[in-house]
């Protein structure tokens, strides 16, 4: 394969990357996950710019995206990407903190595919981790010019 | 959580249906699935109007949506939700037995929120509705009701 992740993962919360990718373990999924720490970097990992300017093409089968991050915030991010041709049909999934009635309203008007609110319980947040990575990168099919998923429902334990 | 909400299972294949619900039962969702068998009730229930007419306003927290229906097909289902402004944040979800890569495509051109291939196996497939069932109806947080 070319080494391009399918779950491209923008969190700025050091630990939260850290426990999301052991709670994708138990898909094999962990290996499958490149991290941006903010929004300017998770624009040029999807622009091609910058350090990423050498990668391969090819987006991910979906965008785990975090509303609150230095630089470039999350709804920003998605605006730009909505407005993008070559990367406007990317599945995102907002995931944050906030519970804000207004930031869910603005990630739907932009065309968020799906809207998580992170739980604060460790177990619950594994478990929707879990759950988030099962349907977006096993179980969904993503969109022309995304990299493929796997279907293998089966996971390893 | 907030109250639960209707999922639309949009499907003409009543075996298709009775598996879903099935499928479903597990997270408890059996109970809130109204069932459409073709794509002209999908739209009266989502514009309220013919037999819905008196439906208590207010979106579903997701549409399950066949694609091969009969009188009105899923894909003008979707271009019909997608584009009226007071429902066009519904999440939706194509689930078709199609693996034609026009369908995917056009799909999401359309604006779906995701789409999944029913596998033809059994058991894969209530492994696909349990993960369906999970994601879209006890995880994502779905736009407030009357968008």
């Amino acid at each position: 394969m070319n080494g391009l992740k399918r779950i491209l993962l923008a969190e700025d919360d050091i630990a939260g990357v850290e426990l999301t990718l052991s709670a994708l373990k138990s898909f094999n999924l962990a290996n499958d996950v490149q991290v941006v720490n903010d929004g300017e970097e998770c624009l040029d990992y999807l622009f091609r710019r910058g350090q990423y300017s050498e990668f391969p093409e090819g987006n991910p089968a979906v965008l785990l995206l975090d509303l609150k991050m230095p630089k470039v915030d999350g709804l920003e991010v998605l605006k730009e990407i909505r407005k993008t041709a070559s990367l406007k049909l990317i599945p995102v999934v907002i995931m944050t903190s906030s519970k804000e009635e207004s930031d869910r309203v603005a990630s739907y008007e932009l065309g968020t595919n799906g809207y998580v609110v992170k739980p604060i319980d460790v177990g619950a947040f594994v478990n929707a981790i879990r759950e988030v990575g099962n349907f977006w990168a096993i179980v969904n099919d993503p969109p022309p010019g995304c990299l493929p998923n796997s279907h293998d429902l089966t996971g390893d334990s | 959580m907030a109250q639960p909400r209707t999922v639309l299972l949009a499907e003409d294949d009543p075996h298709g249906v009775e598996l879903t619900l099935a499928a479903l039962k597990p997270y408890g969702l059996d109970q809130r699935v109204e069932v459409v068998e073709d794509g002209e009730k999908a739209l009266e229930f989502m514009h309220r109007r013919g037999r819905y007419a008196d439906r208590a306003p207010g979106n579903p927290a997701v549409i399950l949506l066949d694609l091969k229906m009969p009188k009105v097909d899923g894909l003008e289902v979707l271009r019909d939700v997608k584009t009226h402004p007071e429902m066009s944040s519904t999440p939706i979800v194509v689930m078709t037995s199609s693996t034609e890569p026009s369908d995917l495509e056009e799909s999401y051109r359309l604006g779906t929120n995701a789409f999944v291939v029913k596998p033809i196996g059994v058991s894969e497939f209530v492994k696909t509705l349990a993960s369906i069932g999970s994601f879209w109806s006890q995880l994502n947080e779905p736009p407030p009701k009357e968008t």
